[in-house]
């Protein structure tokens, strides 16, 4: 119960070891499922939610229990996936200047060929803001008004964001099936 | 052709591995290691010093650690296709980043963190200014600015030092193994970005469950401070609350403890008034202490006649229901419903209800009806449907319009907010709320307050609102409060028999040292405003019963605390009152009237017989203490309140007490 939870949180907050081990225990799951979606790799998303979770005591004393748990885990990671592409995004640029970007954009080119899934496809050509939206609806069943909280941003723009997908996969299909 | 978002969800959801279970228990280990380890800092007062960055969960090592994973990253296309736009603007942040975290010996202090922090703005700016969707990108970068008010003073300096002393490292490590700048560059630009941001948000939001509550009553000497004044409180909302946290397996927070909530929770059998009487009587027992052998409790309990039920006045209620989105969870609006039904079953034919909702807007759902025509009314109620977000207008208005518009002569007119917590009523500013209900008070409409569910059950405003309405704060947890609360106390929940209820106690120094009042803290009253008739205080319904508690610690008993001042001007140690304690004054004022009326009472050395009664109060008074970390109570303990609660159950016809017996043994046994 979603109540159940920001009692537990405020207790682990204020330092329940017993409140803090059964929130994490949980809401691992569901919160490594969410950094599946959002980064599409298994890995990562272990890391991920290792990072989160790491980062969980600190940042639990600034739950104020304003939002829901579930939200403001969300919102957590989402913006812990933010982080993460920045860093990486970072590390491919720095890379070019060694040489390395143009050696991993040929890499990827080939990975293309192997034949990638649709959804690895769909989902990497969604720009970032669209796929975790995508993400969020879609994965985890939140609705549009949950996931505006989460991302903070307004309920028409989810739904907008969300149309937008719609359209850019119509494209992708029909490219898929013109070629 | 089926929808591409449906197709999408299928896949992800296919796509989505369940976690592995070793590589889950690691990390589920080595985040609760680091919760004790954060929280044992914290409680030796360390976390306010800017600590080393090996302490942060996601600090130095942990973006070491991360530089592997973005290797691991790099090689894969999707990491490349999305990130390829964003990464020339990186770089822009990267080159500020390198001078101002390099600069030696610069103090760490916060303007330099802020101007990373505004770094670190700037390049989600830009990113989102160049991605595809540019149209909503001011919308998505707004929450972070906005999240960082004033308010948050607490947080930020030392999030931004630590910050500070992070990059410093950084950089440090960075000039060292220049040969390596692919690693060092991402892991300095990942520095400022990271987690310190998130934790600034969130670290604003302010708190949703609010609770009412003053420090516990301090003692008080007799002889500098000998009246003690206070308004009676029947709210029992507190220990709804206290059991909820319980049922979780929480104890409560000590602010949402509110003893004498707690204790007037239970029906006590205390003798009401006789036909001819106050509409209250009041009951004197002066009793051992449990938790101290050396001091007296003072058990003050006024019993409210019970007129029958068929003698009441008819009533008109205005439901004022919350019908925000957030009341759309099983134990709140579905119960509500639930709850009224039950109520109704109460109602005789000439009573008349009314419904308002707010959410969205607010509206006159069902117009007075008759209480004989059920089916309106039930349909009415299962049409309610919670939906809206934004503020409702004039909520509270309508309703005491609907309420005007029902009054009249011999009837009991009262307003009846249900809500989770969310005040949106139409009037922003509490103080013009508290008016508002303060001057249609005067017009002789009541108001109740019922909260559902947990969350942001924001319980201050619930009883400032009840308390200014002349109305009773109840928090409904489960159908059987429902019951409790609208069925078998309906009559006194809904028809006051004493308006303005206050209680002066005034001690005689000659006999009692110390004193102190259990509970009450939020109901205290000046001693002049006692015979003040325009200041407001509490009500009584019909059959409610009312107790307070002093502990009072009689003149030469080894329990007195303080000691007599050096200084203080030498007078004869004070005489008289005749053995007295104390003397008990009690104004009220019968329904509708202006002028109060007063009752007067000494009390006495052993006055009044111990009961089953008094010691079942005196045990939850004792319990309520200890979740509060009440001072006074030595070695008395959870156990003892166990016993003595357990020992004097009575008849309890509806088992309220043995369920506090119940509550004091989970309370035990989460508080070790």
């Amino acid at each position: 119960m979603a109540s159940g939870d920001n009692d537990l949180a405020l207790a682990a907050a204020r330092g329940d070891r017993a409140a803090f081990a059964a929130l994490l225990e949980r809401h691992y799951d569901r919160l490594f499922r969410l950094c599946f979606r959002l980064t599409g790799r298994r890995e990562t998303a272990e890391d991920l939610t290792q990072d989160i979770c790491l980062a969980l005591p600190a940042k639990l004393r600034h739950f104020r229990g304003e939002a829901k748990l579930t939200t403001w885990l969300y919102r957590v990671a989402v913006n812990a996936a933010h982080d993460h592409r920045r860093r990486a995004a970072t590390h491919a640029k720095s890379a070019a200047g060694w040489g390395h970007w143009e050696s991993n954009r040929r890499a990827a080119a080939e990975h293309t060929a192997e034949n990638l899934d649709w959804l690895q496809q769909a989902m990497a050509a969604l720009p970032e803001q669209l796929r975790d939206t995508a993400a969020l609806v879609l994965g985890d069943e939140l609705t549009h008004a949950e996931a505006a909280q989460v991302l903070g941003i307004s309920e028409g723009t989810v739904s907008w964001r969300l149309s937008e997908v719609r359209k850019r996969l119509r494209v992708m299909r029909q490219e898929e099936l013109s070629s | 052709m089926t929808d591409p978002l449906d197709e999408l969800k299928r896949a992800i959801n296919d796509a989505t591995p369940a976690p592995d279970p070793a590589r889950r228990a690691a990390i589920l280990a080595r985040a609760q290691e680091t919760f004790e380890r954060e929280t044992f800092e914290r409680t030796q007062g360390m976390a306010a010093a800017p600590r080393p960055t090996r302490d942060r969960p996601i600090g130095w090592a942990g973006l070491r650690h991360g530089v592997g994973r973005m290797y691991a990253a790099l090689a894969s296309r999707p990491a490349l296709a999305a990130t390829t736009g964003l990464a020339a603007l990186g770089l822009v942040v990267l080159v500020p980043m390198i001078r101002e975290g390099t600069v030696p010996g610069l103090p760490p202090d916060t303007p330099i963190s802020g101007a990373i922090v505004s770094q670190e703005k700037m390049s989600i700016e830009r990113a989102d200014a160049d991605s595809a969707d540019s149209a909503v990108a001011p919308a998505a970068v707004e929450p972070p600015s906005r999240a960082a008010p004033p308010a948050a003073v607490g947080v930020p300096a030392p999030l931004a030092r630590i910050e500070m002393l992070e990059a410093e490292q950084r950089a440090r490590s960075m000039q060292g193994r220049a040969a390596d700048s692919a690693a060092g560059v991402a892991v300095l630009e990942a520095g400022p970005t990271g987690e310190p941001v998130i934790g600034y948000e969130i670290g604003s939001e302010p708190g949703s469950e609010t609770f009412a509550n003053a420090d516990p009553q301090p003692l008080k000497i007799a002889v500098e401070e000998p009246v003690s004044t206070f308004a009676i409180d029947v709210d029992t909302a507190s220990y709804a609350v206290v059991r909820s946290s319980l049922m979780r397996g929480f104890l409560p927070p000590p602010e949402a403890v509110r003893v004498e909530e707690m204790i007037n929770y239970f029906p006590y059998g205390h003798p009401g008034p006789a036909a001819d009487e106050a509409p209250f009587r009041p009951t004197v027992t002066v009793t051992e202490t449990p938790w101290n052998p050396d001091t007296q409790l003072i058990h003050i309990a006024l019993q409210g006649r019970s007129p029958a039920v068929k003698d009441r006045p008819p009533l008109n209620l205005v439901f004022l229901i919350d019908t925000s989105g957030s009341m759309d969870e099983p134990n709140k609006l579905p119960l509500l419903i639930q709850s009224f039904r039950l109520m109704l079953g109460q109602l005789r034919p000439e009573d008349q209800v009314a419904i308002v909702t707010y959410a969205g807007s607010a509206g006159l759902v069902l117009a007075a009806t008759p209480a004989g025509d059920r089916d309106t009314i039930l349909a009415a109620l299962h049409r309610l449907d919670a939906g809206g977000s934004t503020a409702g207008a004039e909520g509270l208005q309508l309703a005491y319009e609907a309420a005007e518009g029902m009054a009249a002569e011999g009837s009991v007119t009262r307003v009846i907010l249900a809500t989770d917590g969310d005040f949106n009523v139409g009037i922003a500013d509490p103080e013009a709320l508290e008016i508002f209900i303060a001057r249609n008070r005067a017009s002789g409409i009541y108001l109740s307050v019922l909260g559902f569910g947990r969350g942001n059950l924001d319980d201050a405003t619930m009883q400032a609102l009840a308390q200014h309405g002349n109305g009773q704060a109840a928090y409904i947890d489960t159908l059987s409060e429902a019951q409790k609360v609208l069925v078998d106390q309906l009559a006194g929940a809904l028809f006051p028999i004493a308006d303005d209820v206050k209680i002066q106690v005034e001690f005689n120094p000659a006999a009692v040292a110390e004193y102190r009042l259990i509970g009450y803290e939020t109901r205290a009253l000046r001693r002049e405003d006692f015979n003040n008739d325009r200041v407001d205080a509490g009500e009584i319904g019909a059959g409610h019963s009312v107790t307070a508690i002093y502990e009072v610690t009689p003149v030469g008993s080894p329990a007195v605390l303080s000691d007599p001042l050096r200084y203080a001007e030498r007078r004869a140690p004070p005489q008289g009152g005749d053995g007295e304690f104390a003397f008990l004054r009690l104004r009220y004022k019968e329904p509708g009237e202006d002028v109060s009326r007063l009752i007067e009472l000494a009390i006495t050395p052993g006055m009044g017989t111990a009961n089953a009664d008094t010691r079942f109060a005196a045990a939850v008074a004792g319990f309520g203490q200890i979740l509060r970390g009440s001072r006074y109570l030595g070695n008395w303990s959870y156990p003892d309140a166990i016993a003595l609660a357990g020992a004097n159950t009575g008849d309890d016809r509806f088992g309220y007490r043995r369920e506090a017996v119940t509550l004091m043994q989970l309370a035990e046994s989460l508080s070790d």
